[in-house]
């Protein structure tokens, strides 16, 4: 233990008696208080600038935003412009992103979690997934660019959706790994040795019985990490995302713009279109110096927040679902 | 299910289990997952093979050899005058430094080797108390931006680890259940804010707020940025700290009690004692995290690198800076050529600050196995 108990109390003389045994309570009491309210004061002031963040966003941004701001591609004129663009680029690269990320984060943690045994090899895995949480959303932008967008050219056609997608798709599989296998672990072994006994195959009672009863916590992972991909910036931005862009990736030319029957009917358009998305619309418009620009990065900003609070409720749900289960 | 009682049933003769069809979609699901755990490392493998690569290629650029050898003239000709040197430099400099190695014959002084134009460039980018990689006459002190990056995270850490430490404290020891469930998906709702919402609020709300207070403050400043960057990793260090705080056993505060000890006594004599190597490893992923961010700094903090020297205005709070991140975002936007020596300088930044992240990384894991304490 690292505190001994010498250090909380002092060694009394045997016969301490009177004021010298008091043990100074009123200062050590007051001390107690002043702790309390400077733990009351850090989580107040925590929740304060929250809501002055909000409070700011809102009332700068409320009046901005309308039907026209949400259906209007970038313009010059601040009036005029609007974030469909962005929206629509955000709505495919999230699409690719779950596509991709969802079955390699899933299938990774069912080898670590059902498969693997504990080798050299697993032992490896793990310790560069958590050394992989730890390294900044820019470098995976530097090696998005090196390898996608370099490298892949080919197959990505540069700085393209399908570019920026893969490296978001890299950035939170790590996430995805981690909550699948907190999500496989809850389910009791009881149901794996039961199917095992009933002579099921591992794959088979791992598809048939412990997949489906670790499913909500898995999506609910999974929404999570859609939902710091969709807020990032910085690697996109790296990778050579456009910061105007008066069209929409795929072959719906009127409105609404985005259609997810384009990933059937014309993929390449899509997946190999020049992009931008919420977050560097609203860098974009924050870095210039008018301030109705700053007004619209405001409303840009209230509608990318409702989106991500839309996906953690829904993650919420998921997960009280799973607790009831569990 | 409901046919199998329907149909006529069926001997046991006539089922057979398909054991080899099941093992061999077993193998074949087997080896995808691997594959897809693969994945991880192979990411990890792509990270430093870039870094690397473009790295050395950064180095090695004709940029650094033909800088060394302007710098090595005087040497390589003890003899000549000052005025026939200049015309030597004048000569070698209106040469593109990518074709200059190919005309040597004709300037007539054997240029410097390529290694020692590689560790020339290795020995500005550490020693150079400037950066201006994209003038004319670049200079590249990584020290520049790093010594920014370390003035926004020092003030993030000083805003973040007492306020998270004390949330932590709150809510383990302080506050109600009922509280504490309104308090968690509040900090749930603070750590999801995406990076740029908090930078659109540093640049446009804190700093002219701040300048009401300190009128010598500049539009971009260091300040704004550290502190709402220390408001962004505060969830991290509360949520992490709570979670090793949760994980010390209750007799221990019982005993500590029953020792006569008051509540801050405990808490600070002996939970978090207890809960230290998760108090210190949320600390460090809280800074790597601090280092790491861009889109705050990258709005608030400015695009001015500070120079090295006696005017200490790369210790100054108040006035633009350029952190490493800010930095790689200015070249991305400005869109620079592949093969240009710009594009190459952001995988050298890059380089420095993967190093310094993956360094605290180790750290972080050498400190949690060495003084984890635990408990049945």
């Amino acid at each position: 233990m690292a505190a001994s108990p010498s250090e909380l109390m002092p060694p009394q003389p045997p016969v301490a008696k009177g004021p010298e045994f008091a043990g100074n309570l009123p200062q050590r009491y007051s001390a107690d208080r002043l702790f309390q309210i400077a733990a009351w004061g850090a989580t107040a002031i925590a929740i304060a600038v929250l809501g002055w963040l909000l409070y700011d966003v809102l009332s700068q941004g409320l009046g901005r935003l309308s039907w026209q701001f949400l259906t209007s591609f970038p313009s010059r004129r601040p009036e005029n412009a609007g974030i469909v663009g962005a929206l629509a680029g955000t709505f495919w690269v999230m699409i690719i992103v779950a596509v991709v990320a969802f079955p390699v984060g899933v299938g990774a943690g069912l080898y670590l979690e059902e498969f693997a045994t504990d080798s050299w090899f697993t032992r490896l895995i793990e310790i560069n997934i958590s050394n992989l949480a730890g390294v900044p959303s820019i470098i995976y932008g530097l090696l998005g660019l090196a390898a996608f967008v370099r490298l892949l050219e080919p197959i990505t056609g540069g700085r393209t959706v399908l570019a920026g997608a893969l490296t978001l798709a890299l950035l939170v599989l790590p996430i995805i790994i981690v909550a699948t296998r907190e999500a496989l672990r809850a389910v009791p072994d009881g149901i794996r040795l039961a199917g095992l006994a009933m002579g099921g195959s591992r794959w088979q009672v791992v598809w048939d019985h412990v997949l489906p009863a670790a499913l909500s916590g898995i999506l609910t992972g999974v929404i999570l990490a859609l939902s710091r991909a969709i807020g990032e910036t910085a690697p996109l931005i790296t990778i050579g995302a456009l910061t105007f862009v008066p069209f929409t990736p795929g072959c719906t030319e009127n409105f609404p713009y985005f259609n997810p029957a384009d990933l059937l009917r014309c993929p390449v358009n899509v997946v190999q279109s020049p992009f931008t998305v919420m977050p560097i619309q609203i860098f974009n418009w924050v870095s210039r110096p008018q301030k109705a620009f700053h007004e619209n990065a405001a409303a840009a900003i209230i509608v990318l927040m409702v989106m991500l609070v839309l996906m953690n409720s829904v993650a919420i749900i998921l997960r009280n679902r799973f607790r009831q289960k569990g | 299910m409901t046919a199998e009682f329907l149909s006529p049933p069926q001997t046991p003769s006539q089922w057979r289990p398909n054991r080899r069809r099941s093992r061999r979609v077993e193998a074949l699901v087997r080896a995808i997952c691997l594959m897809f755990a693969a994945i991880s490392i192979l990411t990890t493998v792509g990270i430093v093979l870039t870094l690397v690569f473009e790295t050395f290629d950064f180095f090695a650029d004709p940029f650094f050899r033909q800088a060394l050898w302007l710098n090595q003239l005087p040497d390589l000709l003890p003899d000549a005058s000052e005025a026939q040197l200049l015309a030597l430099s004048d000569q070698i400099e209106a040469v593109d430094p990518t074709k200059l190695f190919d005309q040597t014959a004709e300037i007539g002084v054997e240029p410097p080797s390529i290694v020692a134009g590689f560790f020339y460039g290795l020995k500005r980018f550490l020693t150079d108390n400037r950066w201006t990689p994209l003038f004319q006459s670049a200079s590249f002190g990584v020290f520049v931006l790093i010594s920014a990056t370390l003035m926004t995270t020092t003030i993030a850490m000083a805003v973040a680890v007492p306020l998270g430490l004390l949330i932590a404290v709150f809510l383990s020891e302080y506050a109600a259940p009922q509280l504490r469930q309104v308090l968690k998906p509040v900090l749930e709702l603070l750590a999801g804010v995406p990076s740029v919402v908090f930078g659109y609020f540093a640049l446009l709300t804190v700093t002219p707020f701040l300048q009401r207070l300190i009128p010598p403050l500049q539009g971009f400043n260091a300040l704004s940025a550290g502190l709402i960057l220390g408001v962004s990793i505060i969830p991290l260090v509360a949520s992490l700290s709570e979670d090793a705080i949760n994980a010390v056993p209750q007799d221990l505060r019982d005993g500590a009690f029953a020792m006569g000890a008051t509540k801050r006594e405990v808490i600070q004599a002996v939970v978090i004692p207890a809960a230290l190597s998760g108090i210190v490893a949320s600390i460090i992923l809280a800074l790597s995290r601090a280092i790491g961010e861009t889109m705050i700094v990258s709005l608030a903090a400015g695009q001015n690198p500070q120079p090295i020297d006696g005017n200490l205005g790369f210790i100054n709070p108040l006035i633009p800076v350029m952190t490493m991140t800010a930095f790689i975002v200015q070249v991305s936007l400005g869109d620079a050529p592949h093969g240009s020596l710009a594009y190459k300088t952001i995988f050298a930044v890059g380089t420095a600050l993967f190093l310094m992240t993956l360094t605290l990384n180790i750290v972080s894991y050498w400190f949690v196995r060495r003084f984890r304490e635990k408990y049945e």
